[in-house]
């Protein structure tokens, strides 16, 4: 950026008379304490979060990580993440697998189709929808969307599918990780979309005049020329949505109905690692459940900061792949 | 009959002397075509017959509309919102303005390339090969790849490394690519809107020497900006100009449409002569 | 010409209608996924607006929580709203500065591998989920000391940074360079001319990303469960104390068996996504235009 290395500029040639004054140390330092601040905030995150796991890692170590238990019944206390830990993948992974062809319709809705008048409006809709907060969601999820998926949608499927385990046998609350599974699809849709909104609208528009000038219908240069530009910033925009149901533990724990499950059918209750945070902290009655309850934080922790790392990861390549071709040989 | 001027061009004597106007063939017939954007008309009024397997010119002072009018050949203007076109092109007798025709069967036969190349981010050879293959052209791909390729006198270059990315070629290379990608779908005509401004000479050479190879199979309507491409390469000369209308309206307009010796050589419309001439635009 | 099949009329080209044909679909498919996602939100903010409305009255505002109650008397969630006032305020109070300092020195000062580094420091502390940053202020500040408006405030303040940082960063960057080469050709120091040209200029664009923050985390509840959340019915502003907050009681209403309860926790819902939605508008429209102005300029 343009203005750092001017200024920085203007500090290396001093003008005549021009001493180092006082106040642009000052603000120098002050403002530099607080960017760094930012970093060792960071650092002590994670270094809290290991801390407050320590009890439980020492005593229970990696396998922790894949123990299906969770007692806290005080003498028999056993504690282990792996229920959580499938109940993370599969809600999220669902949601994701849900959450991706309606993104990626908005979003070619949104730059391909919408008539100009109702472009801005839908665009602002679908941006509402990620500031409902996950509290609301989570509320509409227990006393709306709950009810209906237990009266009419959870018993539809059972009868129609059952023969997949995915369509057991539905509970009795509707609180399930399959409506967990809807209310995560509808918090991250909005990311997604908007993400692959922005990629597609930067694409070059000679591109696609080269593209629709051969006499191809519109899909056909959205499959060939739109798609394959933007598939670095999608695979980024999958993993930041994946990212941020991961972490999601407030509208879910309110849906998910609790317990410990490893299984397939969706209709079951079930935890995520962040749900089950969000349920027990409160009653954690010894040091060794509130610890483990952190375990459980410090592997969330883990898998979103590679989540996130791999996603700015994808975007900063792309973004070089890209600036090479567009500066272009002569 | 006006009298013969001394042009700031030399017609040079192309290979091919054009057939007797008798046996021309026309293939685009423009009737009374406006090219409006939202309120402010681009180009009025236009009459022109564009005849087959010839290569026809359009040159004029820049802002006349030059690229608009060609844009209308393939409904191309039809990404542009607020665009509206009135009269008729008939193509092969008919009309391709209509609402009721597909700009995309309309583009599959009457292709165009672009002023900048604009290959896509693809191996060279899928560049060539994707269109085809969504189109419906399954069969001898890579033989019809070649032979693009070697039509856009770029096969020799790249023979070697068909599966590098188009990006990694040079602008003039790029340009052929983006010729033989349009070329590989057999299309009736190729629009060309300035190919080579973007161009240094050697790679402007290659594609005028194209045009001539190419012109027994294809049509080509070529809009420049400089006045002695046009003449090297142009059998007909389209030279469109600023008009004033009422208002203060500022558009282009057909001046006047012939051989192209003619327009170089004894233009009948004065406007004409002060361009071919230098003496403005 | 072999490669088009031409039929009776010079457009007439083979297997042209079957892409045609999928062409529609997909377009229709995607007009689908576009009318899903807007009747999510209708079916969502209809919700709220219908069920809250019916409890939305000022004793929501003004009167506390009777816990256990048996009669009618009026209640309400006025310790919430008082909670929410002070953490929130707080966290802004901490958030805002710290952002801007931050912003300052990276589009100010810093040369561009630090930038690069800490702004990627930005985007992984954005990207911590906020249930994590709860174990985190606990871990520092309730450990041993209890829970309180203050670690709440903190908590909503992490969450805050980032986007505040961000959002002046991009304020920063928009404003022309040639006003930074006259102050400075003039001979104003450079931290004067920080502070009192560009910054000014810059108000309006970091008013508007503080309100989006705002926005963000007034609705945020997983960090103040952890931290803020042991609270009583009684109104109460001092921080150092645990406070009420809204998307707690929200939270904590919603888990009630009680149908009363779950009206009160609409009302507050209703409350809540009014506020949000109004501040994300106002602070949107305000951006276009501070935006434009710089521009312009």
């Amino acid at each position: 950026m343009a203005s750092a290395e001017l200024t920085a500029d203007a500090r290396r040639r001093p003008l005549s008379g021009r001493r180092l004054r006082f106040g642009d140390v000052a603000l120098q330092v002050v403002a530099g304490a607080a960017a760094f601040g930012v970093t060792i905030l960071v650092l002590l995150i994670v270094w809290k979060v290991v801390e407050g796991a320590r009890p439980a890692i020492e005593k229970y170590g990696i396998q922790f990580i894949w123990r299906v238990a969770w007692n806290p019944v005080v003498g028999r206390e056993l504690y282990g993440a792996g229920s959580f830990l499938f109940g993370t993948a599969i809600t999220s992974i669902f949601a994701l697998i849900l959450a991706t062809p309606l993104a990626l319709g908005i979003a070619l809705f949104l730059t391909e189709l919408a008539p100009g008048a109702i472009r801005a409006p839908v665009t602002a809709l679908v941006e509402t929808l990620a500031a409902i907060p996950s509290v609301v969601i989570g509320l509409w999820g227990i006393l709306v969307l709950a009810p209906v998926l237990r009266s009419t949608i959870e018993p539809w499927l059972h009868t129609a599918f059952g023969f997949i385990p995915l369509f057991g046998e539905p509970g009795t609350t509707g609180a399930s990780i399959f409506t967990a599974i809807i209310v995560l699809t509808i918090m991250i849709l909005p990311i997604v979309s908007s993400i692959c909104r922005e990629l597609f609208l930067g694409i070059p528009h000679e591109l696609k005049e080269g593209a629709l000038a051969l006499g191809t219908t519109r899909w056909e240069m959205v499959r060939g020329v739109v798609f394959p530009y933007a598939r670095g910033g999608i695979a980024a925009a999958l993993i930041l949505g994946w990212g941020r149901a991961i972490g999601e533990a407030i509208a879910v724990t309110q849906v998910i109905g609790g317990g410990v499950y490893v299984g397939w059918n969706l209709f079951s209750g079930g935890d995520t690692l962040a749900s089950k945070i969000a349920a027990s902290y409160q009653g954690a009655s010894t040091n060794l459940q509130a610890a483990s309850l952190i375990y459980l934080g410090l592997i969330l922790l883990v898998f979103s900061l590679i989540a996130n790392i791999l996603a700015q990861w994808i975007v900063r390549r792309s973004a070089r792949k890209h600036g090479i071709t567009r500066g272009g040989h002569a | 009959m006006s009298t013969t001027i001394e042009p700031t061009v030399r017609v040079e004597t192309r290979r091919t002397p054009m057939p007797p106007r008798e046996r021309l063939e026309s293939i685009f017939e423009v009737e009374g075509l406006d090219a409006i954007y939202g309120a402010k008309p681009a180009v009025k009024g236009v009459d022109m017959k564009v005849y087959k397997n010839l290569v026809t010119a359009i040159i004029g002072p820049s802002g006349c509309g030059k690229s608009t009018y060609i844009r209308c050949f393939n409904r191309m203007n039809d990404l542009i919102p607020g665009f509206r076109q009135e009269g008729t092109i008939r193509y092969h007798g008919q009309d391709i303005c209509g609402a009721n025709v597909d700009p995309v069967a309309v583009r599959r036969m009457i292709g165009m390339v672009f002023q900048r190349p604009n290959p896509f981010p693809k191996s060279i050879h899928d560049n060539v090969s994707w269109g085809m293959k969504v189109l419906g052209i399954k069969d001898d791909v890579n033989e019809r790849v070649e032979r693009a390729l070697t039509q856009a006198a770029l096969w020799d270059e790249v023979k070697d490394r068909l599966k590098a990315s188009a990006l990694s070629l040079s602008g003039g290379q790029q340009q052929r690519l983006c010729i033989a990608r349009a070329i590989a779908v057999e299309p009736d005509v190729v629009l060309m809107d300035e190919p080579a401004s973007a161009l240094d000479p050697i790679a402007t050479k290659a594609i005028e020497e194209l045009m001539h190879n190419l012109k027994s199979e294809y049509t080509f309507v070529i809009v420049t900006h400089n006045m002695q491409q046009a003449a090297r390469v142009a059998d007909m000369t389209a030279f469109f100009s600023i008009s004033q209308g009422g208002e203060g309206q500022r558009f282009g307009e057909l001046v006047e449409y012939d051989a192209t010796e003619k327009i170089f050589t004894a233009p009948s419309d004065s406007r004409t002569e002060d361009y071919v001439t230098g003496r403005f635009g | 010409m072999s490669a088009h099949g031409m039929g009776a009329s010079p457009l007439q080209i083979k297997n042209l209608g079957r892409r045609k044909a999928v062409n529609r679909v997909m377009e229709l498919l995607a007009w689908l996924a576009a009318a899903i996602a807007v009747a999510i939100l209708g079916v969502v903010i209809w919700s709220v607006a219908k069920r809250g409305a019916s409890e939305l009255n000022l004793n929501l505002l003004t009167k506390p929580p009777i816990p256990f109650s048996l009669t009618n008397a009026p209640q309400g969630l006025a310790n919430a709203f008082v909670g929410t006032l002070v953490v929130v305020g707080l966290a802004t109070l901490m958030a805002l500065p710290v952002g801007i300092l931050v912003a300052i020195y990276l589009n100010e000062f810093a040369p561009a591998s630090i930038r690069n580094g800490i702004t990627m420091v930005l985007d992984v502390l954005n990207g911590v989920p906020a249930i994590v940053i709860g174990i985190f202020v606990y871990g520092l500040l309730v450990v041993g000391h209890g829970q309180s408006g203050w670690a709440g405030a903190f908590a909503l303040a992490c969450l805050m940074l980032p986007l505040v940082s961000r959002s002046t960063m991009e304020i920063l960057a928009l404003v022309p360079n040639s006003l930074r080469e006259a102050s400075l050709g003039l001979g104003v120091p450079q931290w004067r001319t920080t502070l009192s040209i560009i910054l000014p200029q810059t108000i309006g664009g970091i008013l508007t990303g503080t309100v989006l923050a705002v926005a963000r985390v007034a609705g945020e509840t997983a960090p103040l469960l952890l931290v803020c959340s042991l609270v009583g019915p009684q109104i109460n502003w001092n921080p150092q104390h645990a406070l009420q907050t809204i998307p707690v009681a929200i939270f904590e209403l919603s888990e009630s068996p009680d149908p009363a309860d779950h009206a009160r926790a609409w009302a507050a819902a209703l409350v809540l996504l009014l506020f949000i939605l109004f501040t994300s508008l106002g602070a949107r429209w305000l951006a276009n235009r501070s935006r434009r102005k710089i521009a312009a300029r």
